[in-house]
Order: structure tokens, then sequence, then C-alpha cells
């Protein structure tokens, strides 16, 4: 299984560190990578395995450490200097130009030219059949990009690679779009590339995968190397184990819930995303007043679609949502603003707020239009400054006053903004969406003393999060969420957290008996 | 007319067709030579749109930088005319000293004002809707100023370019004659318009620059990450664009006519930018486009010279003569909107495109 | 890739403190300031090029025309009318742009919707017959040539709403669609009965002009206050309708929450939809509201002053209003003073030209200087080293750019 092994590593690298204001994004990583290998790079999602990735592709540069290629230390200035150097990246969101040609996409930078300023088409085409040929797939270089499969696509990048002569081949989270037909047909050609003596770096975080293709694979957990694998040597189960940690964290005492009688009722909703894909074939879930839920999965298992479901951005094609006993299925986001659902979207500066108006405003941006806010068509700004005073004291929002605008502030506090805004009314249910993303301890800690608050005082709320710690800490039961169905739902303060773990990454099929309930 | 024809026009609609067939017929000279001319400023201001746009940067400036150029020509040509004199036509086009310092000093202007459009909207990142408004109404006033000046001081120009003519031969050629004499019966400008038509078409879809000049336009990122220096080529881009645009102003103050006026351009930099749009952003599109719309122009002028009689004629009256003139502008919306096949801008158009910082 | 988390203090970075009032004043006034040192620079230069032997380089003209500049603008009770008259239809269209700004919308129809407004107000005057009562007339035909107005404005609201096809480009064509749809008016059903020529009624004629606003003498201990009988040669009572449009467009951003959606969805439209505002209901309504001011613009001017439509009926108000809203920063109070500016400069630019001879369109070039130095926002990049990215000169909004996203 396993390539000719070289004394002297392709690429190493030592001692990596890489910090962004408030982050060490890479700790003293180190990484090396032989010729012929599929190497996998584990880690969740925010572990540091793209920042990492981005070093070596040149679009970041280490504050500490060296790359070694082939026993070198090299400075890799800017991507085209990484593509001189024999490295490549496939991006996980890929860098084709849809309305060009396969062919076009894959000279694109490195053009084969005839005379003068030409393109020597034919005899790019002829390169890139042979190219396909020898690693055994098929794609017509002249077909245009936007019309083929994601699948085909990414042979595309590949090709952009081959085309280069690219010896060591980064891909970032290849298979987090591809079908399961299409990850196996991936694996072969990725295979094919190890045995032809080139090097591989596989991104992943999904385990079963890394088990399967890679030779050797190094879990990175917020920023440190963690371990160091065989395929043949480890399981599923301690993969896990290392790639989510075992530590016992800071948690925030949740109290016993006091539950009380059935909240939000959703019975097989299906989604389908802008291409007509279906996405949730088919979510079922209960949550209770009084009770937490939190959604476990990795992102990109129809978490999206599901809350832009529920939140009435999105119309379902199937399937039916009810509130306290009321069917509102289709409605839309002000209906369900009204019906008393709140939302703290998971991209706060693109969902959540308008970071050029100032502090007030941003803390009635779903509720200007009703009482006290507004009456009738009117604004009532002093009541809007009035309330904004009061939740800026409640929140503990640290701005010099309400009125300067939301930019200046710091993440932690732009996302107590949102949570005073959506958590200061009455709620039936509360969607909660990434809440804690990117925050410092003790926003982290604030927000969730918040949600438990919330919870107490008989609100459903329905947490997602690609961060299984938090789902761990706070939810009073957990579902997991895998390709747009719930596989399993565990109780929150007894699942374990690798077998969480486990599920959110294999679907758990081989065990469909494993649901539990509360 | 004879008895068939009579009996068609008893069936109204197939008797206008008839009629309209030999209306055009029968004025194809005087439309098609219209038609190529009025299409030529409009096409090289297209083309101007074509280059910006294929590499991410909305131009509508357009308007501004050929009326910098068609004033700066002329009144270089005419400042060059005073200081060494006019000198004998040449052979070639009638060309001149003067008038060749004009084209010279008009190309370079149209660059210069392209360079500030570049610097604001790719440097500075600009919206570059304001950036194009800050040319054409920066150029319409500091033209119209110094044209202001200069008339009262009764600066003669230095004349203008002269059209090949076609050999009486050529023109009597059956069926193609006209045609050949229409397409080739033009000034320098004219004529070269057509071959820098073929030239960008065959570039654009051919070359290297064309093939990095689109990426950038759709996907500025995955350009870059192959290497590509997208601030550097739209820089290139825009600036060698405002030649063409100027060169729409030589013909206007230089090929045309010899003259300056105020505000000569008179939309012609829009309807370009409608051309690009109707065309689909290629040049050869951008050159049919105007083609029609200056034919629609051709066709609306021919009805005031000699009005076709009959059904026709009677049709005709119906539609108000201005519907003509903003034909153009009506075919462009429809194309917007997607009603007839939508035409679709590059994806990166007018999106400022920062770089990836290394930090 | 990933931005690193926000980190920044909660104290005031540079940047607030640039979008403080001073600042921006600062910086308006940093930019006329340089317009006019680089307008006269240019004075000077072609001071050779003026009618009878002018001296060339001739350092004292810039003085000289701006002298000419500001007396014919406030050095008068005339001037000051004239003033007054100019800035009317550039505060009711630079409102118009403004708003659209202040939305996210790039309006450059304001041309075509002040020739619609002329034509709807015009429409009524032709209507109503030689002998109209103007106290009915006038109102009316204020309210159908803003209907009208908006009704330009609401086809390319409508076009983005429905298709996304982008306001820029659909206003640009709608301009010249209006501009032949305004000559076929005038030469087919607006025609004076029986003319020869093509060529409306005489609004004033009819009795359907706005009245002039007279000033009697005032003598207040003493001192002679007004002397002149009528304010200006052209003030009219429309005045009135821009200093009205310009509390009633602040009161509708700043007030009320049809207001607050427009300014949400222009700021950020994914977080206005998010928030449940309809954001396409708001581009056609927001459109249809900035036709309609402009279109009050072209109603009132055409009551007011030219009274008459004639073949070439035409006007730079579109382009014009470009520049005081974005000069005013698509604030109603900065839109007004802005087109005092504006409207000061066209009303003493007439004076310019005859005394000093220096032409007219000094001023258009002065319009481009203020908006060049506007933009490129040269005080700021004086002052500080603040690491510069996009311009401080934005339209109030972010106005989507002409293309969708860039697809990943």
């Amino acid at each position: 299984m396993t390539g000719e092994l070289a004394s002297v590593p392709a690429l190493e690298m030592r001692g990596i560190t890489k910090r962004y204001p408030g982050v060490v994004a890479n700790d003293h990583i180190d990484l090396d990578v032989r010729r012929g290998e599929i190497h996998a790079l584990l880690g969740e999602n925010g572990a540091g395995k793209t920042t990492l990735m981005n070093i070596l592709y040149g679009l970041a540069r280490p504050n500490e450490g060296e790359i070694l290629l082939d026993g070198k230390t090299v400075q890799i200035a800017d991507p085209s200097d990484a593509i001189s150097r024999g490295i490549s990246m496939v991006h996980q969101h890929f860098m084709l130009v849809p309305v060009l040609s396969v062919a076009e996409n894959v000279v694109l930078g490195a053009e084969t030219m005839a005379r003068g300023p030409f393109l020597d088409r034919r005899e790019a085409s002829k390169r890139i059949a042979a190219l396909a040929a020898q690693f055994g797939f098929e794609l017509d270089p002249d077909a245009r990009v936007g019309s083929l499969s994601v699948g085909q696509q990414q042979r595309v990048e590949i090709l952009k690679a081959l085309y280069r002569d690219a010896q060591i081949l980064v891909l970032d989270e290849p298979t987090a779009v591809l079908t399961p037909q299409e990850t196996d047909e991936i694996f072969v050609l990725l295979r094919r590339l190890a045995d032809d003596g080139r090097s591989i770096i596989f991104i992943s975080h999904k385990l079963y995968e890394v088990l399967a293709i890679a030779d050797r694979i190094t879990v990175i957990r917020r920023g440190r190397v963690i371990g160091d694998r065989k395929p043949g040597e480890t399981t599923e189960a301690e993969l896990a184990e290392l790639m989510v940690g075992r530590e016992v964290e800071l948690t925030v005492d949740r109290g016993a819930s006091h539950v009380g009688g059935p909240m939000l009722h959703v019975e097989g909703l299906r989604v389908t995303d802008e291409r007509k894909h279906e996405i949730v074939p088919g979510v079922s879930l209960d949550i209770r007043a009084g009770e937490i839920l939190g959604i476990a999965g990795v992102a990109g298992n129809g978490q999206d679609e599901l809350i832009e479901a529920l939140i009435g951005l999105r119309k379902p094609s199937g399937g039916k949502v009810s509130l306290d006993g009321r069917d509102i299925t289709g409605c839309s986001p002000r209906d369900m603003n009204r019906a008393g659902v709140g939302y703290v979207p998971g991209d706060r500066h693109r969902f959540g707020l308008i970071l050029s108006f100032p502090v007030y405003d941003n803390l009635i941006l779903t509720s200007y239009y009703r009482e006290p806010y507004s009456h009738g068509p009117l604004r009532d700004g002093a009541a809007v400054a009035e309330s904004a005073d009061a939740q800026v004291a409640r929140f503990d929002i640290r701005v010099p006053s309400s009125n300067v605008a939301t930019s200046t502030l710091s993440g932690g506090n732009q996302q107590k903004v949102i949570v005073a805004r959506e958590f200061e009314r009455p709620l039936k249910l509360l969607i909660l969406d990434q809440p804690t993303r990117g925050l410092d301890v003790g926003s982290i800690e604030f927000i969730h003393k918040q949600i438990i608050a919330k919870r107490d005082a008989g609100t459903a709320v329905l947490l997602v999060s690609a961060e299984l710690d938090e789902v761990m800490e706070i939810s009073d039961r957990i579902a997991v969420i895998y390709r747009g169905r719930i596989v399993a739902e565990l109780d929150g303060r007894t699942a374990d957290k690798s077998a969480v773990g486990l599920l959110m990454a294999t679907g758990g099929e081989a065990n469909p008996a494993e649901e539990a309930t509360a | 007319m004879s008895g068939i024809p009579d009996a068609l026009n008893a069936i109204p609609v197939l008797g206008i067709v008839f009629q309209l067939v030999g209306y055009l017929l029968a004025n194809l000279d005087s439309i098609s030579n219209t038609t190529v001319a009025i299409a030529v400023p409009i096409t090289l201001a297209a083309l101007c749109g074509v280059l910006c746009e294929r590499s991410g940067v909305v131009n509508i400036g357009l308007e501004g930088i050929m009326l910098t150029a068609a004033f700066v020509g002329w009144f270089a040509a005419a400042a060059a005319a005073g200081a060494i004199g006019t000198g004998t036509p040449s052979p070639f086009f009638g060309a001149t000293l003067p008038l060749i310092i004009g084209v010279a000093a008009a190309v370079v202007a149209g660059m210069l004002v392209s360079l500030l459009h570049a610097w604001l909207s790719i440097s500075l990142r600009v919206d570059q809707i304001i950036s194009g408004t800050i040319i054409n109404i920066g150029a319409a006033g500091i033209t119209g100023y110094m044209y202001s000046l200069i008339s009262a001081q009764s600066l003669v120009g230095a004349g203008q370019f002269e059209k090949y003519v076609v050999p009486q031969g050529v023109v009597d050629l059956p069926i193609v004659g006209w045609l050949i004499n229409a397409v080739l019966s033009q000034g320098p400008v004219g004529l070269l318009t057509i071959a820098i038509v073929i030239f960008l078409q065959v570039m654009l879809f051919r070359s290297r620059w064309g093939l990095r000049t689109r990426a950038s336009g759709e996907h500025p990122r995955a350009a870059e990450t192959v290497g590509i220096d997208v601030i550097w080529l739209r820089y290139r881009n825009v600036v060698a664009s405002g030649a063409l645009a100027a060169l729409g102003g030589v013909w206007l103050s230089m090929e045309q006519t010899g003259n300056f006026n105020a505000g000569m351009t008179q939309g012609r930099g829009f309807i370009g930018l409608a051309a690009m749009i109707v065309g689909r952003w290629t040049p050869l599109g951008a050159f049919g486009a105007a083609l029609l719309f200056a034919s629609v122009g051709g066709f609306s002028q021919s009805l005031t010279i000699s009005h076709p009689t009959g059904n026709l004629g009677d049709l005709i009256n119906l539609v108000p003569g201005e519907f003509w003139e903003a034909l153009p502008y009506i075919i462009t919306i429809v194309v917007l909107a997607g009603f007839i096949g939508r035409s679709i801008a590059p994806a990166a158009d007018g999106v400022p495109y920062e770089r990836e910082s290394a930090s | 890739m990933s931005a690193p988390a926000g980190t920044a203090g909660s104290g005031f970075s540079l940047r607030d403190w640039g979008s403080s009032l001073f600042w921006t004043l600062a910086e308006s006034v940093t930019a006329i300031l340089l317009a006019v040192v680089v307008g006269g620079i240019g004075i000077t230069l072609f001071s050779g090029f003026l009618p009878n032997n002018h001296p060339a380089f001739d350092v004292g003209l810039p003085f000289a025309a701006y002298g000419a500049l500001w007396s014919g603008a406030v050095g008068s009770i005339n001037g000051i009318g004239s003033t007054l008259s100019y800035a009317t239809p550039l505060a009711l269209a630079g409102l118009g742009v403004g708003l659209g700004f202040k939305a996210g919308l790039f309006n450059i129809g304001g041309r075509g919707q002040f020739l619609m407004g002329s034509v709807g107000a015009m429409a009524v005057v032709t209507v109503m017959g030689p002998s109209q009562n103007g106290l009915i007339t006038v109102p009316l035909a204020l309210i159908v040539g803003g209907l009208f107005g908006a009704f330009a404005g609401f086809i390319p609201g409508a076009l983005k709403a429905t298709s996304g096809a982008h306001e820029v480009v659909t206003t640009i064509m709608l301009n010249y669609i209006f501009v032949f749809a305004t000559y076929w008016a005038i030469s087919g059903p607006l025609r004076l009965p029986n003319s020869p020529q093509a060529i409306t009624a005489d609004a004033s004629a009819w009795g359907a002009a706005l009245p002039t606003i007279h000033i009697p003498e005032v003598d207040i201990l003493g001192l002679h206050l007004f002397g002149a009988d009528v304010l200006g040669r052209d003030a009219h009572y429309g005045i009135l309708l821009a200093v009205l449009a310009l509390p009633v467009i602040w009161f509708l951003l700043f007030r009320t929450t049809l207001g607050f959606e427009i300014r949400a969805a222009g700021a950020n439209s994914d977080a206005a939809r998010y928030a449940g505002m309809k954001t396409k209901q708001l581009v056609v309504l927001t459109m249809s509201m900035a036709g309609g001011l402009c279109g009050l613009a072209g109603a009132t001017t055409l009551l007011g002053v030219v009274h008459q439509m004639a073949p070439g009926y035409d006007t730079t108000i579109g382009f014009d209003a470009i520049t005081v809203a974005l000069v005013g920063r698509s604030n109603p109070v900065g839109i007004g003073l802005a087109a005092l500016l504006f409207g000061g400069m066209r009303a003493g630019a007439q004076t310019m030209q005859i005394s000093p001879g220096v032409p007219g369109e000094l001023v258009d070039a002065l319009q481009m200087f203020i908006l060049l130095f506007l933009v490129i926002n040269i005080l700021r990049r004086w002052m500080a080293k603040r690491p510069t990215g996009g311009s401080a000169l934005t339209t109030g909004a972010e106005v989507a750019p002409l293309a969708a996203e860039v697809s990943k």
C-alpha cells in the first residue's frame, strides 16, 4: 500500500508558527511528506490545516519555521513561486473560470504557445488528453467547465496541477462536494498519482476517508500536531478522540432543564438548493419548551438549508413545520419573527449586522417595525435609544456609546449586539447558527449563559454548530445530521464525545440501532 | 407597379414586406454607405468597453474619452498647421503632417484619460461608475471651455482625412459591388476600425493575452492563483482601450468632419456601451450591434430623404421618426432584461480586485 | 483566506474620526478649494485665447473670474434669486439620486426622469387649454410631472427586481429613450394646436406658470433692505417645493420605518433580507421615488423657468445631480448645501462669461475637479497614513457591482 520511501522527504515543514491577532493558527507544526505518499492532514474546522497549506502555497507567510523541499530550505513568496517549485493546490472552492473551456482553464498561466502571441490549442489539448489518459480518466478539453459535474471540475483542477508537473499536490477537503461514487473515483486517481511518484497532501476531517486513502495521518488540533498515525495501526475511534480532544473544557453549568410542552415540530422537511439538488431530503425533529436541541454535524451536511427553511428564507419543497401548534410552513421571515422565532445567523457580518449602522440601529434590526420602536410608519428614535442603552447595559456590550458604528466593535461585542437583539423579547423558538464562532473565551461563556437563561425562560432552542465542544456543552439533546438527515439523537448529558464525532464523520450507517432518546 | 405586386398589396402584411424589400433595394446604396460610417465611432467606443470590461473594469466614461480625444486631436492638428503650415495632402488618405500629429495627440490624450480611470478604479478602488461620471463631466466641461475660448479666435482646423475611393470597376460589380463600396469607401480610421475588430476578435479568443484577460474579468482570484498579475493586466487593458475610443474621437473631428464642436460625441459613447452589451462583450458582436444600430439610423435617414409610398409609406407614417432613433436603446434593454437571448456581463465586471494579502 | 476575528478595541479608530461631521466638512471644503486653485491655474494658462488679444498667462484673470462668479451668485438680490432658481432642480434631482444611493442604487436616469416630469406637466397644461386657472393646473401639473418621473424611475427599478438588469445600464439607455419620447411628444401630442413648428404651448401665456416671487420694498429703521421688485430673473415659487422636499426626504430617511428599511437594504441587502425586509419591493419603490423627485425637478423647471418646450428641450441635470448627491454625501442637508453651491456657480457663470469673458463651462470643469479631489480623498491622504483601501467618498451605501458576485 505504501509507495517507495526515499531517504529525504519531498517536503518538510519545521516548526511552522503563524499568529493572527488574538489567535495562534499554527503552533510549531512539523510535517514531513515523502515521495509517492498520500499524507492526510486530519483536524476539525478551524484546527489550522488550511493556514498551514496557505503557508506552503505562498498565500500566507509564517512567523516562525522553515520549509524544505527535497532537503533544501526554500522561501515561498507567492503562488506562482510555489507552482514553479512543483507545488500545486486544489482549493476547496475550485479556482476555475466557469465560462472557459477545460483546456483554457488548464493552460491559464502556463500557456503552451504557438507562434507569436497565439496559443497552441491543439498541442495543449493533446497534452491534456494524454495526461488524462495516463491517469485513467477522460475529459473533453473543449467542454465548458461550467457545464461539468463537480467531480469532473475537480479533475480539471488536478489536471491543472499535472500540466504544471506538480510533484506535491495539496487537496483541501476534496471530497466535501463529491458524491460517494465520485469520492471512490478520486481515490483511485489519487493513488495512481502517488504511484507515479508524486506526493499528495490530503486535508480532511472525515475519518473513514482518511483511513481508506492515506499512507500516513497527521492529526492537528488547535494549531498543534497531536499525533502521527498509520492507517493499519489506528482506529476511527482513536482518530476521533485525537481530533476532537478529551480534556475537560471550561463548561457552563447548564443546570437541570424544566422541559415544557412541545414547541417546535418538524416533520419530513425537505429543502432544495438553487441548483434544485435536494440538500435536506427529509428532517423530522421536535423541540419542547425549555429545551436545547443541539445539531452536530460536519459543515455542509444540510444545516444551512435546514435553518434557512426554518426562518422563512427558503421555501421548503415538502414537509411540515409547526410552532406551538400553529402551522408555519413556508411563512416569510417577517411572519416567523412575528410568530416568536429569534435567529442568530452564522455569518454575522453578512447576515446579522449592518456594520456601517450605529449600534442602536442594529439592536432593533429585526424588531424596528414594532412597538415601541415605531408607531405605524414612524420611528421612535427616543424609544430606540432608550432600549439600546438598556440592552448595552444588560448584555454588557462594551461601547463608548450606542451611536458608534457597529464596525468599530470587537467580534465578541458585535455578536453580543445580535444576541441582545434576539434575546431581548419573549421567544417561542430561538435558532442559533454557530453563535460563538471566532469569539474569545469570555464572550463564549457569556453567550452560553444567556442561551441557558433563555431556555429556562421556556424557549425552545435549536443550536447548530460545527464545533462539537459547544454542542456537547450546552445541549439537552443532541441530534447528529449527516447528508441532510438526522442519523442519531442522543442525550446531551451522557453522550460520549468521540461517539458523536464518529457519527458526524460517518453517519453511523453501520449501526442505526444507536439511536437513543432522552 | 405591375399586376402581381398590386395583387400582393391586397394582402397587407405580405404586401408591405415586399414593398419594404423593394424600398431597401432601391435605397441600398445610400443606406449602406451611411450605415458603415455611422457605425465606426460606435464600434470604436464599444471596443474600448469590451477591452475594459473583459478584464473586469466597467467604463461608462467612453463618451468623455472620445470627446477629449476629438478635441485634443483637432486642436493639436490645428496648432501644428498654424506652426508648420498645412502642407500638401499626401495620396495616403490626404494625410498631412499636422493631421498625423493630431492623431497622435488624440491617442495619447485618450490613453491619459483612461489612465485616470484605471488609477481611480483599480488602484484607489473608487466606485467605477463614479469614476466614469467624473470623466464624462470633466471632458464635457474642459473641452467645452476650450472650445468656447477657441471659437472666438476663429481657429481653422487642419482639415480632414479623405476617404478611400473604390475603383468604379469594383463598384459596378454585380451583387457585391455595392457592399464592397459601402465597406471600403472609408477614411483611414474607418478602415482601421474594421481591421481592429478582426484583430481584437482573434486576439481575445486565440492569444495568451486574451485568455488571461477573460480569466481576470470572470474570476480574478483564480487568475491570481495561477500567477497572473490581475492588477497590472487590468491597467494595461484599460489604458490601451483609451486609444480605441480616442480613434473614435479622431473619426469625429478629423475624418467625418474637419471641425470640433462642443459635445460633438452626442451620446455615441453610450451607444457604444449599448453595442458592447448587445454584442455580448465580443469585438465582432459589438461591431455587428453597431452596424445594426447604425442601419436603423441609416434607414431612418433614408426615410427623410426619399419617403416610401403605398401601404409601406402609410405604415411608416404611423411610426414616429423618434422611434427609430430610440430603437437601439430599446433593443439593449430588451437584451439586458433577458426577454430575448440574455446578455451576461463578465462575472467580475465592476468588482474592484483586492489582492489576498500575504501577511 | 479567512480573516481573523475582528479584535479592534472599543475605542475610536481613525476611521470613525474621519466620518465625523468635522472631517466630512473639512474634506468637502478642501476639495472645493483645491478645485478652485486648479481651475484658476487653468484660467491663467489659457488666458491668451481670450478675445481682444488678452495677455497670455494673466495671473489676475482667475481673481476677476471668481470675483464675477461670486458677485453673480450672491452679489445682488437678482443674483441670489437666480442662484435659488438654479438650485431648485439641482436639489430635487440631487435628492432623487441621493435617495437611490442610500438604497444602494445608482440612478443615472435623472435626465430621462427630468424630461418625463416636464412632459407630464406640459401634458396637463395642454389638456387644460389656453385659459386655465393656475391655482388648479399648476399643482396638478406638478403632481402629474412627479408621477411621470416616478414611472420613468419605476421601469429600471422593476427591471432590476425582476430580471436583475443593473440600473446603471438601464437608466443610461432609458435616458435616450426618454429624450426621443420627449421630442416625439413635442412634435406630436403636446404640439401647440395649428402651430407650424414643433413647439408646445407657453405655460405662462396660458396662465399655468409657477408665479414669480415678488419681494416688496422693505424699509426697517431707515435701512433699505430689499429693493428689487422681483427676486431674480427666474425666481419662482417652485423653490418652495425644493425647500419642502429636503426636510421631507430627510424625515423619510431618518424618522420613518420605510426610510430605515431603505437605508438598511442599501448598506447590506443580505442582512436586510434576513431581517425580514422585502428588498426587491424596496428597490422598485426607491427607484420610483427617485424618479418622482427628478420628475418634479423637470416640472418645476418647465412651469417656473422655461414655460415652453421646443425641439432640443434637454437637460444636464441628470449628471449634475450625481455631483450634488455625491458632494452632499447623499444626506438631504448636504444635498441642499451642494445644490446651493452648484446653483450659485451656474448663476454666477453668466456674469463671469460677460465680464471677464471666461467661458461658463468652467463650472463643469470645477465640478469635475471637486469630485475628483473628493474621491481621491486628498485630505486624508495628507493628514494620516491610514492603510488606504477604498475611497472614503462613497455613495453612502454599497452600490452593487455591475456583475453578480464572483461565483466560487
